[in-house]
């Protein structure tokens, strides 16, 4: 299940009339979302790996200033996606964590 | 290299006033704002709620109807608005950095006003790093600006007026709300200071906020003194200490809170002068009455100045634009004075609240009761174990901790671990937290891409 709900689904402006690309899958959003707020309606809220260990992390502040939202959107990395609006056709990926260095 | 008379850094209740103003008054005035409307935190997305969603407006309340005026106004007037525009750069001869569109450019400002607002204080327990766990802010901003609600009983845990303010939305919203966990607030320590909040109107403000809450049928848990969020990959449960015994709440989402702080990467990165303001436990710009800093042409406005709350941002914005406004020879000294009075009085008035909100609910102590194993800073995933013993073998402060830890160098650049490194150092060593100090920031505070530098020249 999706961590947050739209709470209307039928008045003026609800219609889910843009649709994004995350990790190959389709999402349907709502025009002017942020991608993190359309990522945190989705059934998986997350948006990267943590670079050291690993472990899945989801947007927390959304207000640009924690940088766990991270993704690549349109083939840049490291974009913060709470600060990103949807737009048609936008190919969004979760951010894996970087390969480790080997020697 | 474009330049103009006034350039104001945020367009929040701050923001809007100080620009609306100054431009009525015939300065040249850009306003940046990273995000894509004007509004700040309080009033994030006023113009879209306002105009598509009547009921929304009924349950955000009226505080927030409240800035669309303060927004109408602002694209009223003839200050030039450029939405989603970052300033990473502002160096002490008023030149700009803006990043706005994948490209990069320099401004030069003949003075600036900076109102960048607060952050929330980061509130690291054991896991919060888990997918589900949020701030309250966060959840608050999801609502003005996607009309977007948990989607399972959420657990809401700290304290402050944001929290509660939060907690009154959803249920105005008919949002179910699993439980408050409140963190200590001391209306004892409050009591001495309650008539200037009084006066000011947060107090009834606040009461009306705790009936809606309690008819609303939330249980509010209080006393709760440790917290910790459970769960593998994704939260599941919170599990909760008060004086009374411990508790665990099943919940896919935990939304914390512990206040707001001076967001001063802006204002530490040029630098201007700061101190550490110890009600508030966070560091701020030193400022004169008029908010001026120590940077010739350089003030700093509303909550990025000193936590004061929106109403005492709009009036603080208005006073700084008016010594602007003085500065540039827009209004003479005798009418600076006069209007100058008007604003410092009702500035002061709202200003005068904060003793009681700061002794209600004071900052948590970040370094006394953190367990070695949880994380401080999340970017590089360092614990406070970690900063304790790079104390041990040594390490005097926050930037030696960062080159011994890296803790502080990831891409949030310090903002979410700063104060709690510092307060486990000073906590260690014996110090106060001037003495312990800051990180040091450099420019860019956003991090920029060699394609976006690419566009300057
Ligand atoms: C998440 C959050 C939610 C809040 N919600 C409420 C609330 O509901 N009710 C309430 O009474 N108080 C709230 N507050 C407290 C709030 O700080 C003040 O009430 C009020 O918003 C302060 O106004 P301001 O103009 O000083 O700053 P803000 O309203 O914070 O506005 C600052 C603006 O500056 C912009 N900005 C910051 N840095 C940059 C940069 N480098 N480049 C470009 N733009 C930048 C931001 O995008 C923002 O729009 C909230 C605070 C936070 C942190
Ligand atoms: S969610 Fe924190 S920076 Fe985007």
């Amino acid at each position: 299940m999706s961590l947050f709900r739209r709470l209307h689904e039928d008045g003026p402006g609800d219609a889910m009339t843009v649709t994004i690309t995350v990790d190959g899958v389709a999402l349907q959003a709502r025009a002017g979302e942020s991608v993190a707020a359309a990522v945190l309606a989705s059934s998986d809220p997350t948006s990267r790996a943590a670079p050291v260990g690993g472990a899945p992390r989801a947007p927390y502040c959304m207000m640009g200033v924690c940088f766990d939202c991270l993704m690549e959107i349109d083939g840049e990395t490291n974009r913060q996606s709470c600060m990103v609006i949807v737009r048609e056709g936008m190919m969004v990926k979760r951010m894996a964590r970087p390969k480790a260095v080997t020697p | 290299m474009a330049s103009c008379d006034l350039a104001v850094i945020g367009a929040g209740p701050a923001g809007m006033a100080a620009a609306t103003l100054a431009a009525e008054h015939g300065l040249d005035v850009v306003v940046y704002d990273e995000n894509p409307a004007p509004g700040g935190q309080i009033y994030r997305a006023i113009e879209t709620v306002s105009l598509a969603r009547n009921s929304d407006l009924a349950f955000l309340g009226e505080s927030y109807r409240a800035g669309a005026a303060l927004a109408r106004a602002f694209r009223a007037s003839p200050a030039r608005f450029m939405p989603g525009t970052t300033v990473w750069l502002v160096q002490k001869d008023r030149a700009i950095g803006i990043l706005r569109d994948g490209k990069a450019a320099m401004v030069q400002a003949n003075r600036i006003i900076i109102a960048t607002g607060a952050l929330e204080r980061p509130v690291p327990v054991p896991g919060w790093t888990l997918p589900g766990v949020m701030t309250v802010g966060a959840a608050q901003g999801l609502l003005k600006s996607a009309a977007m609600a948990p989607s399972s009983p959420v657990v809401l845990a700290g304290k402050g007026p944001l929290l509660f303010q939060l907690a009154a939305q959803y249920v105005a919203a008919g949002v179910a709300i699993a439980a408050i966990l409140e963190t200590g607030a001391r209306p004892i320590a409050a009591l001495p200071h309650v008539w200037p909040a009084w006066r000011s109107g947060t107090i009834g403000k606040g009461l009306a906020l705790l009936r809606a809450i309690r008819q609303g049928g939330v249980n509010i848990i209080r006393n709760v003194v440790a917290l910790e969020a459970e769960g593998r990959g994704r939260l599941e449960a919170v599990a909760y200490r008060t004086v009374r015994g411990t508790g665990r709440i099943a919940t896919p989402l935990l939304l914390l809170h512990e206040g707001v702080i001076a967001n001063a990467q802006l204002t530490k990165a040029i630098p201007l002068a700061h101190e550490w303001n110890e009600r508030q436990q966070c560091w701020q710009p030193m400022l004169d009455a008029d908010g001026n800093s120590d940077v010739e042409g350089i003030a700093v406005a509303g909550d990025a100045g000193g936590i004061g709350g929106a109403e005492a941002a709009a009036h603080s914005g208005r006073l700084v634009a008016l010594a602007a406004l003085k500065a540039l020879g827009k209004i003479g000294r005798i009418a600076h004075e006069a209007l100058a009075e008007t604003e410092r009085t009702a500035w002061q008035r709202h200003l005068a609240a904060r003793p009681f909100l700061d002794a209600l609910y004071p900052p948590p102590d970040a370094s006394a009761q953190l367990a070695d194993g949880t994380l401080v800073c999340r970017c590089e995933e360092v614990t406070a174990g970690q900063i304790r013993e790079a104390v041990s073998l040594g390490c005097a402060g926050p930037n030696q901790a960062k080159s011994f830890t890296r803790a502080g160098m990831g891409p949030c650049q310090g903002r979410m671990c700063g104060l709690t490194v510092a307060a486990l150092i000073a906590r260690e060593t014996g110090q106060s937290m001037s003495e312990v100090g800051h990180y040091r920031i450099r420019p860019p505070i956003k991090p920029l891409t060699v394609g976006e530098l690419a566009a300057l020249e």
